[in-house]
């Protein structure tokens, strides 16, 4: 397991490339921004990624995190990889639900069942 | 039901993003003390931060020579926050709503949305630099709501 500080640990599991939230609350822009550049740093690492992010351990985020969401999701696009999410908890589900975010976002239960059914990544 | 003493306070802080967590501490602290429910106060935490954060980026554009002032007032029945910058304001009725059509794709525009979704009242003075919210402990009826929106 490869540990980018401050804000996620990364793992590789079959073809995805699991970026697992280690903060319990992502709220400030200096943590927004500190996730921003450790998800980008792996999305850029590969041409093509299958990326997992797993919100196992977020307990709260802001608004700035759900637009984060959707900057990550474009730059994975335009480099034909995908993004999943998993580990959504129930409280945090319910802003993806209100802002109807789950439209927009692959959305698994755990990684095991994020990590199925992937394309090989380029 | 009483009321019961509210607990009142005024905080003023500079605009700068890395006070939000040490205000909506100082808020929530309030909250716990007075017994609401974890959902309330996930509730609270996230309008609160979004609002703050409105009010230091776009209000006051990150300006430190701008303040933000905050009161609060929390009883066994309610929280009441209003939230005042020193910004030129905004219209919040022109405000996109973030689930619909392209705007679903947009990576900015929730936080207004957040407030009003899990807040009882939200309502923002004439020049739209400020603004008062309100969470029940138990969610009033419409006609109750419409009386507080009609205090401003």
């Amino acid at each position: 397991m490869v540990e980018l500080k401050p804000r996620v640990s990364v793992q590789y599991v079959d073809k995805a490339t699991v970026v697992t939230l280690t903060d319990e609350k992502i709220l400030e822009d200096m943590d927004v921004q500190a996730l921003k550049g450790s998800i980008d740093s792996v999305v850029e690492q590969a041409e093509r990624v299958n990326l997992v992010l797993d919100f196992r351990n977020v307990r709260f985020l802001s608004s700035s995190v759900l637009g984060l969401l959707i900057r990550v999701s474009r730059k994975i696009a335009e480099r034909k990889g995908s993004l999943r999410l998993c580990g959504i908890h129930p409280k945090i589900y319910e802003i993806f639900k209100i802002t109807r975010l789950t439209k927009v976002f692959d959305i698994y239960e755990d990684v095991g069942s994020a990590t199925k059914n992937l394309s090989e990544p380029g | 039901m009483t009321s019961g003493t509210p607990v009142n306070c005024s905080i003023i802080v500079e605009s700068r993003t890395s006070v939000v967590g040490d205000v909506c501490n100082e808020i929530l602290a309030k909250l716990e003390g007075t017994g609401f429910a974890k959902d309330d106060i996930f509730a609270v935490h996230l309008a609160l931060e979004e609002a703050l954060a409105n009010a230091i980026k776009h209000g006051n554009k990150l300006d430190p020579s701008k303040k933000v002032t905050i009161d609060c007032s929390v009883d066994s029945e309610r929280i009441e926050i209003s939230m005042t910058d020193e910004g030129c304001g905004f219209d919040p009725d022109a405000v996109p709503d973030p689930r619909l059509g392209k705007n679903l794709y947009r990576p900015e525009g929730r936080g207004l949305f957040l407030m009003k979704s899990y807040m009882d009242v939200v309502k923002y003075n004439e020049r739209g630099n400020g603004v008062r919210m309100v969470r029940y402990r138990e969610r009033p009826n419409s006609e109750q709501t419409e009386r507080e929106d009609a205090q401003g």
